[in-house]
């Protein structure tokens, strides 16, 4: 296992990929593109499967793709390939090339602002590759899974438990001049187990995630943990039709934060599909919200240096005191909108909502009775209207604590009013994503169940 | 150019790189021997293309080109699998060692039986891309925008897109036969964004299937996307809040057997079944739907976006029974989970690419006709709700529990529909939702060919269809709480 710098193997790698970079982007001037962005990205990777004590697969992993885009004037076109050879590159720089010029002229259309392209690269701490044995990712992946098969007697069946390893690099340029490239890793141990009592089974899972493998919960905390989730599932009950306040546990509140952060994005907004539009400025949240993105935190899962146009990325508020104070923009969405790029083209990078001062216990303390949600199924979200309706499963609770299980209901409300109406973040942060929060509470929506 | 399968897929994916079919027999025999039951190495090459217009042009498209090859070699339950990107004879010598280390030490391992001959071809071997010149591909799009302008003036957004794809596919099994397919896919959306007084609401409608571009000029077809798209989203500017609760369901034909595919059809996957972690495992023979419910899974249908001559591990596709009049029949399988169950493959293996190990997925997966008339099974129900059409949907294997989303639903009262209402979540049961099926019409229909289903991080397309049908108890995600 080494930490940064990178090593010389790789650095000597990036650099071949950063002169392909430029290779193509003289090939895309060749064949009469004015602007172009190229980026190349190699990966290597292994996931090992166990399951009942038992390797199940190994699967190793390697891929490279070139993605780039052309600009002739104001027509743009896109094209990629798997085959990095420099009559494949020809190939793929002649597609986009024949795609922009049928594409129509479009005036937002273009690279970035030359302004705002990353000038400094923090080193974010986003490598440390792990050269582990496949016999040793499945000793991993085994004692994960033999922690959760051994936690609960009624634990009666295995999923199996999953390592993964992968390891990249990525180079992006532009004809502008930018050209940059950089190594990262993501490690994770993942196990899904069933648990079986009185003819109901119920499955569930837990994983842990990492830029550095010694980041990673250890496999029998990953074992407990999933084996503790399926356990509490069992014996579940219906609801009958309610309305009651609503806690998302920290897990799957980052859904809620997501639907927020489409509504606020350049692509939705200057295409009228959002329930958020004209609100900058506007309170969306309570006021004790804040929420804002943090892209160079080191060694986190969504740290980035620059948007996937070479924008540089900046530490930012997109809701101060509850009001919205930034929207989710790209290059071409900031000029639909007449406004200037946030450095958002391919998302957002590390979002946090600033959690309060309760756990989860405290949260249900203060709901008294209602739901708590644990899982949630299917799309019913639709992001014009706001109007959200989902299947959920959870846990009642009533004076604080929680009674019992709960399956087969759906909760529905408006996202709109869901998001004015959040009465309360915890402090039991969920890390593993490129969002951060506690659980969340929402004053009311409708359960609908038998 | 001969238009063979087998030899376009050879031309396509051994010539460029200087091989033949013995260089892959090479292959197979560094994979095959001791410990390993079964191997293969599959070939792919896909070029896939999209066009996409928004604000009255046609502002993009995109071209892609992904090839390369996944060996797997398969010992016991026990699977070993590596790709390259590269197909050239030592990146597939490289890519077979890395798969056979799973080899178990000192064991000789059952073999599978040779391969039937291949199937009559259900799709024509063409080439998606080139079936239509560029500018007409964009007149296409552009017509359907202006179309959906005249429609009404409430339209205010129209986005269209027109994507198409050309697989060539070549599989080789341990006993050394290869088989080749070449697989064309078309797709054409429209979307709509209305507005009335402020209030904005959206509609979408689409088709395709394993053919080519013309398939969209044929007759009024993709005239009629559009003028579906814009009408769904105009019924739903006068949406009211929908109902909360367990109610009488009434389910419109065609694309609402996501039903099927969610409650029943992944719960009768093999692997889930084999493993024992789906809530149908071990219940073949048991009734698990009304006796008026007879539902397939079926590869064979000609054109179709869910259908495949060869699955992705040679297999002739197949209609296999799931559940014939409420029985359960049996389970949807890859070469892996029949061999480990003790049953035939039903050519139910599918992948999403060579860099995906192939599982048992499902192909069309429908209902078949009932006795009753559709305007008999809405006149029958006194209060409920009439789900005409839907977004997409999810299930839990192991709990049973799935959802599906409506986009546009009616309320039924006293036997007609009256106001229409918001899209909502329907969420039940997997093993008992079609025992409370209690009318089914005589109106079969399959999806228009929109459908992708999602697995283990793996997208195939599929179909789904079914009549409309009653069913007595669903539980309805609105806001309203009745009183």
């Amino acid at each position: 296992m080494s930490s940064n710098p990178i090593p010389a193997a790789e650095q000597a790698q990036l650099d071949q990929l950063k002169s392909l970079v430029a290779d193509c982007i003289q090939e895309t001037r060749n064949q009469g593109a004015t602007g172009a962005e190229v980026g190349v990205s190699m990966e290597s990777g292994l996931s090992a499967t166990a399951r009942l004590g038992e390797v199940e697969t190994i699967e190793h992993h390697r891929s490279r793709g070139l993605g780039l885009t052309v600009y002739i004037g104001q027509r743009k076109g896109s094209a990629s390939t798997s085959d990095l050879s420099p009559a494949a590159m020809r190939e793929t720089v002649a597609a986009a090339c024949r795609i922009a010029r049928h594409a129509a002229e479009d005036p937002c259309a273009g690279l970035p602002d030359a302004g705002l392209l990353a000038t400094e690269f923090p080193d974010l701490d986003l490598y440390y590759p792990w050269a582990i044995e496949p016999e040793a990712a499945i000793e991993l992946a085994v004692a994960c899974e033999n922690a959760a098969r051994n936690h609960h007697a009624d634990i009666s069946n295995s999923e199996g438990a999953s390592l993964n390893t992968f390891e990249g690099l990525r180079v992006m340029g532009n004809s502008l001049g930018f050209l940059h490239g950089y190594a990262s890793s993501r490690h994770s141990l993942s196990v899904s187990v069933i648990g079986e009592r009185d003819q109901q089974m119920q499955r569930d899972d837990w994983w842990t995630v990492a830029r550095d493998a010694r980041d990673l919960q250890s496999p029998e905390e990953v074992g407990r943990i999933a084996a503790e989730r399926t356990i509490r599932r069992l014996g579940a009950r219906s609801l009958s039709t309610r309305q009651c306040p609503v806690i998302f546990a920290s897990d799957v509140a980052a859904s809620l934060l997501g639907h927020f952060i489409g509504a606020i994005r350049g692509g939705n907004l200057y295409r009228k599909s959002s329930f958020l539009l004209d609100q900058l400025g506007k309170p969306v949240f309570p006021d004790f919200v804040q929420i804002h993105e943090q892209p160079h935190l080191k060694k986190a899962l969504g740290s980035v240096p620059y948007d996937a146009e070479g924008v540089r990325t900046v530490p930012h508020h997109l809701v101060r005191n509850g009001i919205l104070e930034s929207y989710v923009l790209s290059t071409y969405s900031a000029r639909k909108l007449g406004m200037t790029s946030t450095g958002n083209a391919g998302g957002v990078h590390n979002l946090i909502i600033d959690p309060g001062t309760l756990d989860q216990a405290g949260l249900l303390q203060k709901m008294g009775t209602g739901l708590l949600v644990t899982e949630l199924m299917g799309q019913g979200v639709n992001l014009v209207t706001g109007d959200y309706s989902r299947g959920a499963a959870g846990f009642w609770v009533e004076n604080g604590t929680i009674q019992y299980p709960v399956e087969e209901f759906t909760i529905a409300g408006n996202l709109r009013d869901m998001l004015k109406t959040l009465v309360a973040v915890g402090n039991d942060v969920d890390l593993r994503g490129n969002t951060r929060t506690g659980s969340i509470m929402l004053e009311q929506l409708t359960i609908a169940g038998n | 150019m001969t238009s063979e399968p087998i030899a376009i897929a050879q031309q396509t994916l051994l010539e460029p790189a200087g091989l033949a079919t013995g260089d892959l027999d090479r292959v197979m025999q560094n994979l095959l021997g001791g410990g390993i039951d079964t191997a293969d190495i599959y070939l792919q090459a896909t070029r896939y293309e999209s066009w996409g217009l928004e604000d009255g042009i046609v502002k993009e498209g995109t071209h892609s080109i992904d090839q390369g090859a996944g060996i797997r070699a398969v010992a016991g339950e026990k699977t070993g699998f590596a790709y390259s990107d590269d197909i050239t004879t030592s990146a597939l010598m490289e890519a077979a060692k890395s798969a056979r280390s799973i080899a178990r030490r000192g064991d000789e391992g059952t073999r599978e039986l040779a391969q039937t001959s291949r199937p009559p071809s259900l799709y024509l071997p063409i080439d998606p891309l080139r079936s239509l010149p560029e500018e007409e591909k964009i007149a296409l799009l552009k017509r359907l925008d202006q179309e959906c302008r005249a429609i009404d003036p409430r339209v205010e957004q129209v986005f269209v897109s027109l994507s198409g794809s050309h697989e060539v596919i070549m599989v080789m099994g341990q006993d050394g036969a290869t088989h080749g397919d070449v697989r064309p896919l078309v797709r054409l959306n429209v979307s709509v964004i209305v507005e009335d007084g402020g209030r904005r609401e959206q509609g979408s409608y689409g088709g395709g299937g394993r053919t080519d571009y013309q398939y969209f000029l044929e007759g009024d077809r993709a005239s009629e996307y559009a003028r579906e798209a814009v009408r769904q989203a105009l019924v739903n500017l006068d949406a009211e809040e929908a109902p909360a609760g367990s109610m009488t369901v009434v389910l419109g034909s065609g694309w609402p057997g996501i039903l099927l595919h969610e409650a029943i059809g992944h719960g009768l996957e093999g692997d889930f079944n084999r493993k024992g972690t789906s809530a149908f495992s071990g219940r073949v023979g048991e009734k698990v739907a009304s006796p008026l419910c007879t539902v397939v899974d079926d590869g064979t249908l000609p054109g179709r976006r869910g259908s495949l001559t060869i699955d992705d591990e040679g297999t002739p596709t197949a209609c296999t029974t799931l559940i014939e009049n409420g029985i359960l029949k049996g389970y949807m399988q890859d070469k892996l989970n029949a061999r480990l169950m003790g049953v035939a493959p039903t050519g139910n293996g599918r992948r999403e690419s060579y860099q995906h190990l192939p599982m048992p997925r499902m192909t069309n997966t429908y209902m078949l006709a009932g006795p009753h008339d559709p305007e008999e099974i809405i006149q029958s129900v006194k209060k409920g709700l009439y789900a005409k059409n839907f977004g997409g949907g999810q299930v839990d294997i192991t709990s049973g529990k799935f959802v599906f989303s409506a986009s546009e639903a009616y309320l039924i009262e006293d036997g007609k529909l009256t106001r229409p209402v918001k899209g909502a979540t329907l969420i039940g049961n997997g093993p008992d939702v079609l025992t409370r099926v209690s009318m089914v019409g005589n109106d079969l229909q399959l999806d228009s060919g929109v459908g992708t289903c999602g697995k283990d991080g793996q997208s195939v397309p599929v179909g789904v269809g079914q009549p409309t049908l009653k069913v007595d108890g669903l539980t309805v995600g609105g806001t309203r709480v009745q009183g």
